[in-house]
């Protein structure tokens, strides 16, 4: 028992809880005085406490690495989230899986930021950091884990397996430390949980920045200053927390088994509105920087953001989804806590905006439609009706939990199809978006009025309307919706490419905002192409009515493959070949069946010789190390044109979590063929009742419609568990099944062992049979077998297309360039 | 200040539009009773019953029954007011269909069978299964 490393860890927790409030305390003082030198002192003890804080806080993380890296099981944490065999880098995502962790990756980059803003953030450092303290104070007393008035304060990762789990064996053995963790979930057993949530949270954590600013500013009764250094820190915010939902959204459809992208699950949705209204409060600090108005609106978006990442955070970590998200945190009882921290902020920015609504600078003055802040004023209010749109229905839970704190059973449930419900608004709104962003870029820009209007954006649009008709005529688009989207989309990227080429060319240092929304527009079209135009492959329209009630035929969406037997699908045809694994330093999959158990299921022998390439790479023998929990089905596409290819969808069976599969994907330039398997063959099978067949050696029967040869038997030396006297006899008998592509083998084995004879079946489970050996009849050279069958080993699986999804990631990466170079050109202008 | 007006009201009704079809489209959780009785009006809307899988007297699953192609399943569900209803649902059975303590079924009742366009299931959470050793 390592009782000391934990008792640190929640030292270090209580130091950093306290320090922050310190902090908090010094640096409410250092903005409250009105002496310069007071003032100083104060700061000093300030920014003294939240570097004390910071280490306190880094503490608290590597006591936590460390109690998972030696796989301190005694911990609840480690046990629960992590376990011996995960290689380090899962380790540090199990760091995060756990709503603790995760807590404290947030604090971290909170402390990282805090530092850097100490450093740079000259006279605006009291108010700003005054705010952040107490985020930050809020945010340790998640995991602060005391009692006070028999009310818990946070939940520490720290707590002993003895003291959360209710178990007999530590009545017996308080001592007593299991031997494994269970393991990081494994589902997140992939790199993006290395790199996705840290992402992630440098995004929740930067949206404080802003609002510590806008708090301040309001605080401190300077409503102008703050916005131009606040700038950068919103280019970064907007683009960290759009990377990170994107690498959300990427990991999703590589790995997760969520069908797609994106799928408006609560907790996609909590995070993606924040973001709409981050885009948005960029903007508005845009127009304010060039043309000194939309402040009043900037304070409403900016403080927006950030309590909508704190109800983001209550939603996903108050266990108030329930059952209507696939991936939110397992609760902590943590929703009382969670609540003071959403109220106690939106309350004081709020009640300070209005109380400072009248004295913020808000020039009168009517907005030209020539100008460009009026076209982006539009596209704001755009982005916060999207927000808008999805915030409402996916509050559906909370509104149920109210009405049940009234006492009154809502029965309210989330839309059915919610990918449908919200498409069917969200398409709108993109459209919208990509016509403003086009607009307001060529009036941003350029000198537009009544006289040259119509020159100046009569190239783009017909250049677009070109482009849809040809695209609608080659793809056959007819729906409205997606005829719209995809003119706007096209005019947004060529409007905004004239402008990248002709005016912010001359200036690259400009292009950001032009890169980013071609970036914009070359993602929705991917999303239009890939989503609106995915198509099921494995879609099984064989007329097959499922009962007699309904008259409609029942497309089946899935295709069950038998091994070895093909099957068209589409212009393709589907092989099943067999279950593989993959082995530690072997390339490529190796056959199930080339390995042979043994009793540590992380240990297989090499069967036969295992080549890579023309080289032998494992010896016949050889010991090979494998994760169990993964079997991948490998499955042969074949087509008329010739392309054919190998697909390895996996299947992840954890004792504690079940089964998780995994796609796998052909990736071509136009088009993804997106493939999972959905069910799989039970290895425990249902036999038949056996059947008795005598047949001669050397001769033919059949099983299950297969030609059957009993090829030849032999005596054998040995038989693995049981010693051979000198009187006893063992026979093996040779049987091979015929199969259309590969021939399936079976040696059943006979024994007499002094008096008593025995038989010892052996099974085939690709073919699906059982054969024993019933009786040897010497004097006709025949053997009865005891045959039982049960199904040859099948998948079932299901195929989507995804048509131009590289248009998306590729859309992707022009918008990451874009916001880069528009964070380098604001970060010169700052320096200045 | 007209332009501004004419877009806030534009605001104000699209905001309602969003309020108004959230409300129409949230769908609910009823038993099979209300579904049963939304289906004979004609009402096609999607909605969630929650229950449980028949089990007979020994406590095993019953009425579980996979279609000739193995590509769809239909089971026996047993409601909050105890009511029993045949589901379909055209999907391969789910692997942890049989160790549910509790289902969602979402969709709507064609004839005499729940149609289930989405199954949720509830099953026991992994800290209730797991033994220390």
């Amino acid at each position: 028992m390592h009782l000391f490393t934990g008792n640190l860890g929640h030292l270090f927790v209580i130091v950093s809880f306290v320090s922050s409030l310190f902090a908090f305390f010094s640096y409410t003082k250092s903005i409250g005085s009105v002496d310069d030198i007071k003032s100083g002192k104060w700061k000093n003890n300030g920014r003294f406490f939240f570097i004390l804080h910071g280490i306190a806080t880094a503490g608290v993380v590597s006591v936590l690495f460390y109690i998972i890296g030696n796989n301190y099981f005694e911990y609840h944490y480690a046990w629960s989230h992590s376990s011996k065999y995960l290689p380090v880098y899962y380790k540090i995502a199990a760091f995060w899986e756990g709503q603790e962790g995760s807590f404290l990756l947030w604090a971290l980059w909170h402390v990282i930021i805090g530092l850097v803003l100490i450093r740079y953030s000259k006279t605006w450092e009291g108010p700003v950091m005054t705010i952040f303290c107490l985020v930050q104070a809020f945010l340790i007393s998640m995991v602060l884990g005391i009692m006070i008035f028999d009310y818990k304060i946070g939940s520490s990762p720290f707590l002993l397996l003895r003291d959360v789990m209710e178990d007999p064996i530590f009545a017996i053995n308080p001592e007593f430390l299991p031997a494994d963790g269970t393991g990081l979930n494994p589902l997140l057993q992939n790199y993006w949980m290395v790199i996705h949530p840290p992402t992630l949270f440098l995004g929740f954590a930067l949206t404080i920045v802003p609002f510590a600013y806008a708090v301040g500013s309001l605080w401190m009764k300077q409503y102008e200053g703050w916005v131009r250094a606040t700038i950068p820190w919103a280019i970064i915010t907007t683009g960290i927390l759009g990377i990170g939902i994107l690498m959300g959204a990427y990991w999703a459809y590589e790995t997760l088994n969520f069908g797609g992208y994106w799928n408006w699950d609560p907790v996609e949705n909590a995070v993606y509105v924040p973001w709409l209204l981050a885009v948005a409060s960029l903007h508005s600090m845009v127009i304010f920087h060039k043309k000194g108005t939309s402040l009043r609106l900037i304070y409403i978006l900016v403080i927006s953001t950030f309590v909508l990442i704190l109800y983001s955070t209550f939603l996903t970590r108050s266990g108030i989804l329930g059952n209507t998200s696939v991936h939110s945190f397992t609760d902590l009882g943590l929703s009382g806590q969670l609540l003071v921290y959403l109220f106690v902020f939106t309350l004081v920015a709020v009640i300070l905006l209005i109380i400072r609504w009248k004295q913020i600078p808000a020039p009168a003055r009517e907005l030209s439609s020539y100008s460009g802040e009026f076209w982006i004023i539009l596209g704001i209010l755009t982005l916060c009706l999207a927000g808008f749109q999805v915030i409402i229905p996916t509050s559906i839970p909370v509104y149920s939990a109210i009405l049940k704190f009234f006492g009154m059973e809502s029965g309210i449930a989330p839309p059915a199809d919610q990918i449908q419900f919200y498409s069917r608004f969200q398409i709108w709104f993109a459209a919208a978006l990509l016509i403003l962003s086009g607009t307001a870029q060529s009036f941003w820009w350029k000198r537009i009025n009544s006289k040259n209007l119509f020159s100046e954006i009569s190239i783009p649009v017909t250049i677009a309307l070109v482009a849809a008709i040809v695209m609608m005529v080659i793809f056959r688009i007819s729906s409205v919706p997606y005829i719209l989207l995809l003119t706007a989309g096209l005019y947004a990227a060529v409007s905004n490419g004239i402008i990248l080429i002709k005016a912010a060319g001359k200036k690259f240092s400009f292009s950001g905002g032009t890169l980013a929304h071609i970036g914009l527009a070359f993602m929705i079209i991917g999303i239009l192409t890939s989503s609106g135009y995915s198509f099921v492959i494995s879609q099984n329209t064989t007329g097959m009515m499922y009962s007699k009630s309904f008259p409609d035929e029942i497309n089946k969406e899935n295709l069950l493959l038998f091994l070895n037997e093909p099957r068209q699908m589409g212009k393709y045809q589907l092989t099943y070949e067999g279950k593989k694994v993959k082995a530690k330093g072997v390339k490529g999959y190796i056959a199930r069946n080339s390995v042979a158990s043994t009793s540590d299921p992380r240990r297989v022998i090499a069967k036969v010789d295992i080549l890579e390439g023309k080289e032998v790479k494992v010896r016949k023998g050889d010991t090979l190390e494998i994760n169990p929990e993964n079997t991948y089905y490998s499955v042969y596409y074949e087509s008329d044109d010739g392309l054919n290819f190998r697909l390895y969808p996996r299947l992840q069976e954890n004792p504690n979590m079940g089964n998780v599969v995994s796609p796998s994907i052909r990736k071509t330039v136009l088009q993804d063929i997106y493939t999972h398997v959905t069910v799989v063959a039970n290895e425990e099978r249902v036999w038949s009742e056996p059947y008795l067949e005598e047949v001669e050696v050397g001769s033919s029967f059949h099983i299950k419609d297969h030609v059957a040869e009993f090829t030849g038997m032999e005596r054998m030396e040995e038989v693995e568990g049981t010693e051979l006297g000198e009187n006893d006899v063992a026979v093996k008998a040779r049987v091979r099944i015929l199969g259309h592509q590969t021939d399936f083998y079976v040696e059943p084995v006979y024994l007499i062992k002094g008096n008593n004879a025995g038989q010892i079946p052996a099974e085939n489970l690709d073919f699906g049979v059982k054969i024993g050996i019933d009786k040897i009849t010497p004097a006709s050279n025949s053997f009865t077998f005891s045959i039982s069958t049960s199904d040859k080993d099948y998948i079932i699986l299901k195929a989507v297309v995804k048509p131009l999804i590289n248009i998306l990631w590729l859309g992707t990466l022009i918008l990451v360039a874009g916001v880069a170079v528009a964070l380098a050109r604001r970060l010169m202008e700052f320096r200045k | 200040m007209k332009k501004m007006h004419i877009i806030g009201i534009i605001i104000v009704s699209v905001a309602l539009t969003i309020i108004l079809s959230t409300a129409g489209d949230a769908s609910s959780y009823v038993t099979f009773a209300e579904a049963m009785k939304m289906a004979r009006e004609g009402n096609k809307k999607k909605i969630h019953v929650v229950g449980t899988l028949k089990k007979d007297d020994q406590g095993n699953f019953t009425g579980i029954e996979a279609s000739p192609d193995r590509l769809a399943v239909s089971f026996i569900m047993v409601d909050n007011n105890s009511e029993e209803r045949k589901v379909f649902y055209n999907e391969p059975m789910p692997p942890d269909l049989l160790k549910s303590e509790q289902v969602v079924i979402i969709g709507s009742f064609r004839d005499e069978t729940f149609v289930a366009d989405k199954i949720l299931l509830k099953c026991p959470s992994k800290y209730q299964e797991e033994k220390l050793n």
